[in-house]
């Protein structure tokens, strides 16, 4: 009986979402006022159903109904309840309804939110995020039912979450990761908007940065999540494999962050707009993309999800429409579009672009590499894999260039900057970073290696240049203090984005050159040093969880005789899915991670233990995190907040057409 | 029917034994593996954690040997290691693998012209935008004298709405005027 | 710049969307898992295996080649051995020559246990205890079937079972014509595979 509440809201959510479509562009096309204005009731419509059947497929996941072949196969009597619940969106169903209820929240916040916009606007708005909305529902109508039945042949119990699920990073990842994708949806949905009206002021790029801010908060915090969770789940050390499943969330992201950066220079300058659109058009595409890479199979990947030619045609079936309609209207709408705005190369602007520039051609290279080898198999040219060494030396040649741009831009002046002006804080902080890059490494490390020094030449470089900036914006106020205050949360938003990225590049580049792996072999009582630490395996033990059973190593670990922490690892074998899964043991520090894998039992009482020295892994998501802190700063400037202003001098600074005759 | 019971008793038989027989072997290869992978350099160390990160499991999804437990990639990972300590190079050892199971076997495909897009589109990009910056850049030079009129009426406007400029800059355009006026331009 | 040539670059990213839809579209149907061999078109690496029945006697690269044969890789640990097992047998009666690679078998016994119980479709069965020769013919797996030529060049490898589906599409044609070529007999049925694919 739930089940069909929930399918039946599902159905009643895709009635609104076509209304939503039709009726508020049917008014804008009439200028009839009360349809535009039906936008959002029936946003907030969409919203609520979507979201009743969300909470019919979660009762069923709870209650273990497995009635329903959704829960069946993805659910257990004996998963315990946290992970019934994720297993709501472990699922491809599941995981679809849930983008739906996240996309329906987006666009209730959305209509919640955009009062202050002209009713025009909003009502096109909305109806873009309708839109979407038709094209999902009836892909899950279609193909991928979340509440089919299983009746009349009920199994006793199901076939169990995926063990790799089975994880507490699991319940917030995925719904993180869908905020970031979906809520570009809202960036695109302006961006559309703004070229089916033909307007495109700065006032557009206005409302919707903060949205593609938050967006890319939930993205950059989802990827984080990921990243760690593969680090520690996976058993194998790593925190990024390029694998086509990252990737797929990885472009999206980096065309996001341009998107971001450039809509600062649409908002402020009212510069880039055609572009700008194009980003907004390319970050939510680049998002379509990628669940249809990880969701129709035509990829190989470590994580193996549902492969269906029928669900994955459909999807592409939409993507042609969504992506091909909108860079359609683009090519017709933005070509018109003429910009006059003035600066020199040595410029905020060029360097914003050359920021932009290095992002396009940074998700190029994650594109082209994740469907080369498809294209190349296609074209019978024979399989070819694509992976970690090219990605890591083309990424290198990338972020060196963007570090650097990174370090000097918001030093720079908008339109003009004059280089004597800032030569003697430029080069003295370029030269405290080579400076310290090559005596860190020196001082502290083993061996220097060259790129260890390259990384932290650029990472210190985009520090000591944000602090730079910071000096100088009050070098010439009496109270200091007051004056980084005054600098406001935006600002301090991008500082603190900037910080992130260097406290990532730190990170990555000493994982990457100071990483300590061993493969080793120990009998209970055995011992073994490395960095000056030591492993005592101490006992193992049989562990009976829920709903697997586990072999579980202790392994106690000091430093110079003191003991300093004891981790567990364990390899479960789930019965159900007859998976086996690692549990590695991890001993946290800021500047270093211990982490320890038991490998394959060796007959004799020994066992395998992949163990690891991992320098400042850490600093890799506590820069992401600070990241994600600076953009939450950035959203809530006070700008913001306040009401819609009026945007003459930018429009008037932009001489833009009006194609839309009924807009003005 | 005796026959049937003898048969699936034989069945048993075999199958225990060649599980036992089965154990011992991939214990033995285990065995060898981490008594094994000690190394007379650190270059060869390096030499040979880098190539199984480098090197993919033919077998299974996406995985490179160094992740992979399946016997092939055991067995890869074993050679590996024998070519690395016998002295091979690093390339040696990538044509060896390549060879046998094709491009496929290493993650950074070689430069042919059906490959030569992975660098050459991204460099494209990039030099379209360095010289797309620059055009503009340049036109814009060129055309500072003619928009005068433009800037007259846009400080008009900037005249006109002192306090709605002010409100809709953030605190950083602000900032950066007081900046502009503090450092004399 | 005019107009036309502006709306044309800003059409650039819809042909480029389209160029990429194409191939996502044509992935949907194909295997992206399947492997071709890197060896096709090469000879037979060389190799020294015990034979499987009797341990004494060892095998090199000189049963390969003067006649068109198959090379099968199997083991008595994968189920889909069993499956074409019969279908070999099969071949063997139509008069294919068959070598069978015994690929990293759990033991002798096992797999000469195995091969009494279901009939021996190979006219030479080799050993392959630590997976040697499956490495140096880069087999990822089993069952794997090789076609070569009389001179042992290989000229096909089909990953998966052999079964008269596969065997009447892929492999007979050129299992026949390499027949013809080396100058040998072609069965009455498979006559016509020759003399179509003769002139391809």
């Amino acid at each position: 009986m739930i089940a069909e509440i929930g399918h039946f809201a599902l159905v009643i959510a895709c009635a609104f979402s076509i209304l939503l479509t039709v009726i508020p562009l049917i008014g804008v096309a009439r200028r009839h006022g009360g349809q535009m204005a039906m936008a959002r009731p029936l946003t907030h419509g969409m919203f609520i159903f979507t979201l009743i059947s969300f909470i019919a497929l979660c009762w069923g996941f709870l209650v273990s109904d497995f009635s329903i072949l959704n829960v069946a196969q993805n659910s257990n009597t004996q998963l315990p309840a946290v992970y019934r619940l994720t297993a709501v969106w472990g699922s491809h169903e599941g995981s679809f309804l849930l983008w739906m209820l996240v996309q329906a929240s987006w666009a209730a916040a959305l209509a919640i939110f955009s009062k202050r916009l002209p009713l025009v606007f909003a009502a096109r708005v909305l109806a873009v995020m309708g839109m979407i909305g038709v094209g999902f529902y009836f892909f899950m109508l279609m193909t991928s039912n979340p509440f089919d039945r299983t009746i009349p042949l009920i199994p006793v119990d199901g076939h169990d979450l995926n063990p790799l699920l089975q994880d507490p990073g699991m319940i917030i990842h995925p719904p993180l990761l869908y905020m970031g994708y979906v809520g570009f949806s809202v960036a695109f949905a302006f961006a559309i908007a703004a070229l089916l009206g033909g307007r495109l002021d700065a006032s557009w790029a206005r409302w919707s940065r903060p949205w593609t801010i938050a967006a890319w908060i939930f993205l950059t915090l989802g990827i984080a999540l990921g990243s760690w969770w593969a680090y520690y789940e996976l058993g194998w050390g790593g925190w990024w494999f390029w694998d086509p499943v990252e990737n797929a969330s990885f472009m999206p992201w980096l065309a996001g962050t341009a998107l971001m950066h450039s809509l600062a220079v649409s908002e402020k300058r009212g510069s880039f707009k055609s572009w700008t659109v194009l980003l907004a058009i390319a970050a939510f595409s680049l998002s379509l993309l990628g669940t249809f890479l990880v969701r129709s199979g035509v990829l190989v990947s470590v994580h193996a999800f549902a492969t269906d030619p029928e669900r994955g045609t459909f999807l592409l079936a939409f993507l042609g429409v969504v992506i091909g309609g909108s860079l359609l209207l683009y090519a017709i709408r933005a070509s018109k579009v003429v910009s006059h705005s003035r600066y020199e190369l040595f410029s905020r602007e060029v360097m914003l672009l050359g920021n932009n520039i290095l992002l396009v051609v940074a998700t190029m290279v994650v594109l082209i590499g994740t469907l080369l080898p498809l294209v190349h198999q296609e074209l019978g040219l024979g399989t070819i894999s694509i992976g970690e060494p090219f990605f890591d030396e083309v990424f290198m040649w990338i972020t060196v260039p963007f570090a650097l741009m990174l370090g000097l831009a918001p030093m720079v002046r908008w339109r003009r900057q004059k280089w004597p002006e800032l030569q003697k804080t430029v080069l003295l902080a370029f030269a405290l970073a080579v400076g310290l890059g090559w005596a860190l490494p020196a001082i502290f490390a083993g061996h220097v290696s060259g790129l260890a020094v390259l990384g932290l030449i650029l990472a210190l470089w985009v520090l000591f240049g944000t602090v730079a900036e910071l000096h100088m914006r009050v070098a010439h106020q009496e109270n200091k203090f007051n004056g980084l205050v005054k600098l406001g949360r935006s600002h301090w938003g991008m500082v603190l984005g900037h910080v992130g990225f260097a406290v990532m590049i730190i990170g990555v580049t000493m994982v990457q050159n100071y990483e300590v792996e061993r493969d080793v072999r120990m009998s209970p009582g055995d011992t073994f040093s490395e960095q000056g630490y030591t492993f005592h395996f101490e006992e193992m033990r049989e562990v009976q969880g829920p709903n697997y059973v586990s072999d579980k190593a202790v392994i106690r670990i000091s430093r110079n005789g003191r003991d300093i922490e004891t981790v567990f690892t364990e390899k479960r074998f789930y019965h159900v899915r007859r998976q086996v899964m690692t549990q590695t043991g991890l001993q946290v520090g800021l500047f270093r991670d211990l982490y320890v894998a038991l490998g394959d039992e060796l007959g004799d009482g020994s066992y395998a233990f992949r163990i690891h020295y991992k320098p400042f892994v850490r600093w890799i998501w506590a820069g992401a995190l600070i990241m994600s802190i600076g953009g939450l700063l950035s959203i809530t400037d006070r700008r913001y907040r306040m009401r819609r202003r009026q945007s003459r001098v930018m429009s008037m600074q932009s001489k833009q057409r009006q194609v839309d005759g009924g807009q003005a | 029917m005796t026959q049937r019971i003898v048969q699936s008793f034989l069945l048993t038989v075999v199958v225990a034994l060649s599980s036992i027989a089965l154990s011992a072997l991939s214990t033995q290869a285990a065995l060898a593996n981490n008594a094994a992978y000690t190394f007379e350099t650190e270059a060869q160390e390096r030499q040979f954690r880098q190539l199984i990160n480098e090197i993919r499991c033919p077998k299974c999804q996406n995985q490179t040997i160094a992740e992979s437990d399946a016997p092939l990639a055991l067995d890869l990972r074993e050679r590996v290691y024998q070519m690395t300590v016998d002295g091979y190079s690093r390339a040696e050892i990538l044509d060896f693998m390549r060879t046998r199971y094709g491009d496929f076997v290493h993650y950074k495909p070689p430069l042919r012209a059906s490959t030569v897009i992975l660098w050459a589109g991204p460099g494209l990009a990039l030099l379209i935008g360095v010289v797309t910056v620059i055009g503009i850049t340049r036109r814009q030079r060129r055309a500072e004298g003619l928009s005068a009129e433009e800037q007259a009426r846009l400080n008009t406007l900037l005249d006109d709405e002192p306090s709605a400029a002010d409100s809709s800059h953030s605190d950083e355009a602000e900032s950066a005027k007081t900046n502009t006026k503090e450092r004399g331009e | 710049m005019n107009q036309k040539v502006k709306t044309t670059i800003f059409l650039l990213p819809l042909v480029a969307f389209m160029g990429m839809a194409v191939f996502l579209y044509s992935g949907l149907f194909s295997d992206p898992s399947k492997l071709e061999s890197a060896l096709v078109g090469r000879q037979v690496p060389s190799f020294e295996l015990p034979d499987l029945y009797t341990p004494d006697r060892t095998h090199n690269e000189s049963i390969i080649g003067g006649r068109p044969m198959l090379l099968n890789v199997w083991a008595t640990w994968c189920p889909t051995c069993y499956a074409e097992h019969t279908f070999l047998n099969q071949l063997r009666e139509e008069g294919v020559y068959i070598i069978g690679l015994n690929y990293k078998d759990d033991s002798r016994r096992a797999a000469v246990n195995w091969l009494q119980e279901l009939d021996d479709p190979y006219q030479i069965n080799l050993f392959d205890e630590t997976g040697m020769l499956a490495l140096d013919l880069g087999v990822y797996g089993a069952p794997e079937t090789y076609v070569i030529d009389a001179d042992g060049v290989i000229l096909h490898r089909h990953v998966g079972d052999m079964n008269q589906r596969v065997w009447d599409t892929q492999v007979a044609q050129l299992y026949y014509q390499a027949r013809v070529a080396a100058g040998m007999d072609v069965p009455e049925q498979y006559q016509h595979l020759v003399v179509d694919g003769g002139s391809q």
